[in-house]
């Protein structure tokens, strides 16, 4: 394949499920993974007749907060809309979503090479219902229903699939910082729709304005993983239809991961018919001024920030600042280290180099204690002892064959047990483990 | 005269003096439903166990000396409330088996005013009609003359209240169905500013037009049950924040001045003794001190392709949870009127069409409220007949799909508006059926209308007139 020929034209739709206690649109709890089927119900999120929805707030409040750290304009004025159509996980006959008055829209967001990916809309909606296929029968599980779900779609900016990547994991991170969302793609709190067109590679500017005259959009993908593959498919795919000069069809794919391939689901002749109208159970929304400015104040910082202060700040390179503010956890205890070891005269650079080479246990080493250790050289445990000493017990149960030759004499058996024990313990510092480990084979 | 022949005040006072117990109340109407049932058909369900155990329960808190706005009352409950336990079919058989798992807001509440509910009362199906020959169950037939219709989609409320088998009954209003029904058997129904009454646990019609209101035999019962159901519900965003009023309050209140607008187009093409008789009850009105003043309002049939458009397009999505997966039957089940405004509904919701219909049925439903609001500047109330004619002859409506539409005419402007109106008789035809006319106020002027309506009834009241069933 010629891969310079065409250049990819990709946009994302991306659903993010909020962690707000109840659901979208009634007070049950918005909590399903795990649960006992149709325990978390009620009137409203079963569709029953006569029952309406109520929005939650919270959850609007979240959604908005989404739309400004992807720097989107927020409308004064927004309402609901009905999306009809029917599918036995979807109770009412309809999703309450929005169609032409989303919360927020004309957002941007910038990749590391300096290139704005824009943001069309983010606006919110409900969850459906989770099909559960039995051998010759489908259960519906409502628990699901009606969780809130934002969506936000970007313009198709992306020009390859790194840039893809780059902007979902900037995503996740942006949603998590927030703490609005888990984003754990496993339980589906973080779901991808990519559409992906090919265009003729060329240096002309004008013909970079002009979309390909068709788009295959890759349904409901819940890995970064299989994005990247669905992506990299679809070029090859779609590059085969264009070098035979045809032109790929409109349509529905989604990504079959036994097969290792996109597979067609829906073509453009029998696209869905949404019926979109004003959802006339709730009222339009309107917001002053000094509600979005007050919302506006309470959002935290936000990754890119971070990382640029805390290089400023601080006076980090690059490499440590980034892995620093991966997690908000992280900067955070970094954060509070630095507060306590100014006092004692430790440099934030020391406290960055132990939170990056020994990967520290937040839970049970609190940032004092970190210093302490640092200031008084003491050698400190940086992992969960009692739970180490459990994992070397269990491993030297298992391998009986290894620990009788440590007897015997050949120490050297011992780099095989601390392997095992780090199979199940990654985190744990070597020396730690090994020491540890002679203590448990001398008695 | 049996006890089920009282007005909700007068059981009350019953009630509260020891001459007659809930139970014995409750009794009369049990009886008399027993009687007249076979030939009238108002109730799809009667809950006579239960209304004799909430009859027993009234009864030993009046002993205990409490009082509750509706304590021992007998009333009927429209078959579209859902109630707990109890079959809520609104008269379609998709929901012949269908027992909710919950009570709407309004039933919760008389519930707790101490009402005694003994049944759930036909309606068009799905609330679609103004006859009540579409439920799915049998028509309901009008008391004051069993070969006439009794209007609908409430048909059965009306019917149940104005034969005495229940001193009251709770219906709702899309555009017409308490008014007109009210107006055919000759009673007082009050449909209340859109957003008054909750629509928490009521089948959706139109969404954006469903009002719960009360019928009754007079103007002040009228009151009492709505001082019990308005209010907002945290369960219905689209009810108002406006904090409640006892509606009873200004009931005879001087109408000394009050100005009452007259427009020429609802009078256009209706029976003449209809307008004969709101004429003459403009002249008791105005002897009252009321002053008249004609104005001019869009001409009422502009409102119905509004009407007709916007509730199509609302009830074709309200239907589309009946799909057969729960509920147990499917689609097949729709009756004739369902289907057809299904698919209008569709039709009219569907890319390319929606901006010819939907969107101009809104832009025109603002330009109605507009007018509203602009003669209100000039009127304090509008009174209109409030049906083009008298109980029409049953089948009327059959192989008629306009029916509907064109017997609310009349309150299809208000309803589109969202504004309060309530029915009541101003005389009867030379066939001796009831005839009557409504009086419409601006949003949450319900205490207006009904000192009008209380005034106008206290003078002549017809309500005393009962039909010789």
């Amino acid at each position: 394949m010629n891969s310079n020929k065409y250049q990819p034209v990709i946009g994302l739709e991306v659903h993010v499920e909020l962690k707000t206690k109840s659901k979208m649109f009634c007070s049950c709890k918005a909590e399903y993974f795990g649960q006992k089927p149709n325990i978390n119900t009620c009137p409203v999120c079963l569709g029953l007749p006569g029952a309406l929805p109520v929005p939650n707030k919270k959850a609007i409040e979240w959604c908005i907060m989404i739309g400004f750290a992807l720097n989107c304009q927020v409308s004064n004025f927004s309402k609901f809309d009905r999306k009809n159509y029917f599918y036995p996980d979807l109770p009412k006959g309809y999703q309450i979503s929005q169609y032409d008055e989303p919360f927020c829209i004309n957002g941007s967001i910038k990749l590391s090479n300096n290139k704005s990916v824009g943001i069309r809309r983010v606006h919110m909606e409900e969850d459906t219902g989770k099909l559960i296929h039995q051998e010759n029968s489908t259960l519906i599980d409502f628990n699901r229903s009606g969780v809130p779900l934002v969506e936000i779609v970007t313009e198709p900016d992306f020009e390859s699939v790194e840039e893809v990547v780059e902007y979902l994991k900037k995503l996740q991170q942006i949603v998590r910082y927030l703490g609005v969302s888990d984003a754990d793609m496993e339980k589906g709190n973080m779901r991808l729709e990519p559409n992906i067109s090919l265009r003729e590679n060329t240096t002309n500017t004008t013909n970079k304005q002009i979309l390909p005259i068709y788009k295959v959009e890759v349904k409901n993908i819940n890995s970064f993983r299989f994005v990247e593959k669905a992506i990299e498919y679809e070029i090859k795919r779609q590059s085969g239809i264009l070098n035979q000069g045809k032109n790929p069809i409109q349509e529905t794919r989604g990504w079959d991961e036994n097969k290792q391939k996109t597979v067609s689901q829906r073509i453009k002749e029998e696209a869905q018919d949404y019926r979109y109208f004003p959802e006339p159970d709730i009222p339009p929304l309107r917001f002053i001024n000094s509600q979005i400015s007050n919302l506006k104040s309470q959002m935290p910082e936000l990754p890119t920030d971070k990382l640029i202060r805390f290089q400023k700040e601080y006076q980090l390179s690059k490499y440590d600042a980034e892995i620093l503010t991966r997690e908000k956890e992280t900067a955070d205890y970094f954060e509070e280290s630095v507060r306590i070891g100014k006092l004692q005269k430790v440099s934030p650079k020391q406290i960055a180099n132990i939170l990056i080479n020994k990967k520290v246990d937040f839970k049970n080493i609190l940032p004092a204690k970190l210093i302490k250790g640092i200031v008084f050289s003491i050698k400190i445990d940086f992992v969960d002892k009692s739970k180490l000493r459990k994992i070397i017990q269990n491993v030297l149960l298992k391998n009986q064959k290894a620990v009788n030759d440590y007897k015997n004499g050949k120490i050297q058996a011992i780099g095989f047990l601390i392997g095992k024990v780090k199979q199940h313990f990654p985190k744990g510092d070597t020396n730690q483990i090994k020491s540890t480990l002679e203590k448990h084979l001398k008695t | 005269m049996n006890l089920n022949q009282l007005t909700i005040k007068e059981a009350k006072e019953g009630l509260k003096n020891k001459k007659f117990s809930s139970v014995d109340l409750t009794q009369d109407c049990l009886k008399r439903i027993k009687e007249i049932e076979p030939k009238l058909n108002a109730f799809v369900t009667i809950t006579e166990k239960e209304a004799l155990s909430q009859a027993k329960k009234a009864d030993d808190m009046i002993a205990n000396g409490d009082d509750l706005p509706l304590l021992g009352i007998p009333i009927s409950i429209k078959d579209n409330f859902c109630t707990l336990g109890v079959k809520t079919t609104a008269s379609s058989k998709v929901l012949e088996n269908f027992i909710p798992p919950y009570n709407a807001t309004v039933v919760e509440k008389l519930n707790n005013a101490g009402a005694v509910t003994l049944g759930k009362t036909n309606m068009d199906a799905w609330a679609h009609g103004s006859s009540t020959e579409t439920s799915d169950f049998g028509s309901t037939k009008n008391p004051w003359n069993l070969k006439r219709l009794p209007g609908g989609s409430s048909g059965g409320a009306a019917a149940s209240v104005s034969s005495d088998e229940v001193l009251a009954g709770i219906g709702s209003e899309t555009a017409g169905s308490i008014r007109q029904p009210a107006s055919w058997c000759g009673a007082v129904g009050l449909k209340p500013t859109y957003g008054r009454v909750s629509r928490y646990g009521v089948i959706a019609m139109a969404s954006s037009l469903d009002s719960p209101g009360p019928i009754t035999k007079t103007v002040e019962d009228s009151a009492l049950i709505l001082n019990v159901l308005a209010g907002q519900d945290d369960k219905d965003a689209t009810t108002s924040p406006r904090k409640t009023e006892d509606h009873t309050k200004d009931l005879s209140k001087s109408i000394k001045g009050l100005r009452i607008g007259i427009s020429e187009d609802y009078f256009k093409g209706i029976y003449r003794e209809i307008t004969e008789d709101v004429q003459n009850a403009l002249k008791v009105l105005e002897k009252q001190g009321a002053i008249i003043k004609n104005i001019k309002l869009f001409d009422p049939q502009y409102a119905i392709a509004v009407y007709t458009i916007l509730q199509r397009a609302e009830v074709s999505s309200n239907l589309a949870r009946y799909d057969g997966i729960r509920y147990g039957n499917d689609r097949s089940y729709f009756g004739e009127e369902a289907k057809r405004r299904i698919m209008l509904g569709t039709y009219t919701l569907s890319a390319g069409y929606y901006d010819a219909y939907y969107k101009k049925a809104q832009q025109v439903r603002t330009l109605i409220v507009k007018d509203f609001n602009q003669a209100f500047k000039d009127v304090d109330v509008v009174i209109a007949p409030t049906s083009p004619s008298t109980a029409l002859f049953a089948g009327s409506s059959e192989d008629n799909p306009m029916f509907g539409e064109l017997a609310d005419v009349l309150v299809e402007p208000s309803s589109i508006a969202g504004l309060p109106g309530i029915n009541i008789t101003c005389g009867f035809s030379k066939e001796d059926l009831p005839i009557g006319m409504q009086i419409i106020g601006p949003q949450l002027a319900e205490s207006l209308i009904l000192n009008v309506a209380y005034k106008y009834e206290q003078e002549t009241q017809f309500y005393k007139q009962r039909p010789k069933l």
